[in-house]
């Protein structure tokens, strides 16, 4: 039981949205991250999953709402997509100081607290999906990070990698502190890990706990439509709410909406 | 001068030795520079604000203003102007950089037409005149060198990382637009000081040639910095006594130079990375 005395909250945001040119990304989104919590985003592409994780981290600046972040509040990120070309030379080790100096002994020790110590010599471009993404954990960890933020980490990664990955999170949580916050659209894993889990279609649809979340009929609507490919029930008590604060309207889904549901 | 005999440096009244000192100050500059043209996939854009600085040279003449001042506002001006469009203008990267390019070297040729008061050695300034290059110049090219190599040591960090992945740059604090400004202006500089060498035409090369040859023999980003700055140097001295010995214009002789050791460094089988390109991610 995380005790929520105030000075773990490292990030809150309260009714937090942003528009640009006249769109609007994602609203109305409520949020806190404690130390030593995991916060998951799920919810389809352009659901605002990344917007949110940018107003989290300070990068996109709120134009509705409120973000407070703890003062001096350390980062550690895990991007979602990272292909380094060929023509830039990248150890493993070299990559570890990529955005700060770390002495040699803290680059031996969170390799090895990755499984990945034997690589540190490697060039990066020669590293497996599963390899690169625990070296990027790691890069992510020596910072000693108080909020790491995730984004997709399990892309890319077969069945067994992911399970893993999803052990090392845990791990990182338990023997950090950090707290972490998780963008995903694999939905299964996750589940058991996270404290709360966040569904996002440009607003939050549902929140609470993976169980909580997983029986909410919002949830179950949009991971249905993106599992089965087709939906058929007319149930559309989320799909109002869309309509009525707007939001949807402005991304230019208000036609898309029913035909949205009745085409998938 | 007076100050030149005085520190007893007969060897600068060599114009050859000259030529060899202001090309080695260059070179140093222009690898590690040229590693993030190679690595941001910038030689294009290089070489739009290269021919931007003809352009400058007519400026400067016009507005009696001096000429190394502004070819980096004019290369500078490009840059800004790049982003401006991309930000805002439909049309493809590649266009917008084809549009630029070429219409600033157009107009850069038309302007040095209408200056009929002063004459103007236009081959020395599209592939350079090495060989003119006056004491003055040198202290340019080593104080201007220092200053952009300065920089580039003291933004290496920020520099790289987002180069790697802005995204990941700036989720951790740290500023990837400002990087892409200091880069720019880096460039501009190398530009402006390179141009009396090597000349508007010839100017990436020194940037990109001797970079994309060190990353055979480099393990680490900085590794390839330092090996492009000694590729660039080596190639200088050679190209410029190849151009003494069989009397070929110097500045394409370096470059001759320079794509000479490329394609020796291509034969040498030094790199286990060499072709093993695993992509990462989706």
């Amino acid at each position: 039981m995380n005790a929520v005395v105030p000075k773990d909250i490292l990030i809150t945001l309260s009714n937090a949205g942003v528009t640009r040119g006249g769109r609007t990304l994602v609203n109305g989104v409520d949020l806190t991250i404690a130390r030593g919590e995991i916060v998951t985003l799920i919810g389809p592409n352009g659901s605002g999953k990344s917007t949110t994780a940018k107003l989290a981290t300070g990068v996109l600046k709120p134009t509705m709402g409120s973000v407070t972040r703890l003062p001096g509040l350390r980062i550690g990120y895990v991007p979602q997509k990272l292909s380094i070309d060929w023509t830039l030379p990248l150890t493993v080790e070299r990559l570890m100081t990529l955005t700060g100096r770390h002495t040699p002994e803290a680059i031996d020790a969170t390799l090895e607290a990755v499984g990945a110590a034997r690589l540190r010599k490697a060039a990066v471009q020669e590293l497996s999906g599963g390899e690169f993404q625990r070296v990027l954990f790691a890069r992510a960890m020596i910072r000693k990070p108080d909020l790491l933020v995730l984004d997709e980490p399990v892309q890319g990664v077969d069945f067994s990698g992911e399970v893993a990955l999803y052990e090392l999170v845990r791990q990182i949580r338990d023997t950090t502190r950090s707290g972490i916050l998780m963008i995903s659209h694999d939905l299964h894993v996750v589940m058991a890990e996270t404290d709360t889990v966040i569904c996002l279609n440009g607003h939050v649809c549902c929140r609470g706990t993976p169980s909580a979340v997983k029986r909410s009929p919002e949830y179950l609507k949009l991971f249905g439509e993106r599992a089965a490919g087709s939906l058929a029930i007319y149930e559309h008590h989320h799909d109002h709410e869309h309509h009525d604060d707007g939001c949807v309207v402005a991304e230019g889904h208000e036609h898309g909406h029913e035909g949205h549901d009745h085409g998938h | 001068m007076a100050w030149c005999l005085k520190l007893g440096c007969a060897m600068f009244g060599d114009y050859f030795t000259r030529a060899l000192i202001a090309g080695v100050g260059l070179a140093l500059v222009a690898g590690p520079l040229g590693c993030f043209v190679v690595w941001r996939r910038m030689a294009y854009f290089g070489d739009t604000m290269a021919h931007s600085a003809l352009l400058g040279v007519a400026l400067s003449i016009i507005l009696s203003m001096n000429m190394t001042l502004g070819v980096f506002a004019v290369a500078a001006l490009v840059a800004g102007a790049l982003i401006v469009l991309q930000r805002q203008a439909s049309l493809s990267t590649d266009a917008l950089l084809g549009i630029l390019s070429h219409s600033t070297l157009a107009v850069g040729l038309v302007l040095v037409g209408f200056l009929t008061t002063v004459r103007i050695d236009l081959m020395g300034f599209l592939f350079g005149d090495i060989l003119a290059v006056s004491v003055e110049d040198i202290v340019i090219i080593y104080g201007g060198g220092v200053g952009i190599l300065a920089i580039l040591i003291l933004a290496w960090r920020p520099l790289l990382a987002s180069t790697v992945s802005p995204e990941l740059a700036e989720a951790e604090g740290l500023r990837p637009e400002a990087s892409r400004l200091v880069l720019m202006i880096l460039m501009a500089s190398v530009i402006a000081i390179a141009m009396k060498l090597v000349g508007v035409l010839l100017i990436t090369s020194l940037l990109i040639i001797p970079a994309a040859t060190a990353r055979r023999l480099s393990a680490t980003p900085e590794a390839m910095a330092a090996v492009a700055a000694v590729l660039g140097a080596v190639a200088v001295v050679g190209g410029l006594f190849g151009s003494r010995t069989w009397d070929t214009a110097s500045g394409p002789s370096i470059v001759v130079m320079a794509l000479v050791i490329f394609l020796v460094s291509l034969a040498v089988p030094v790199s286990r990375l060499f072709g093993r390109r695993v992509p990462h991610g989706t």
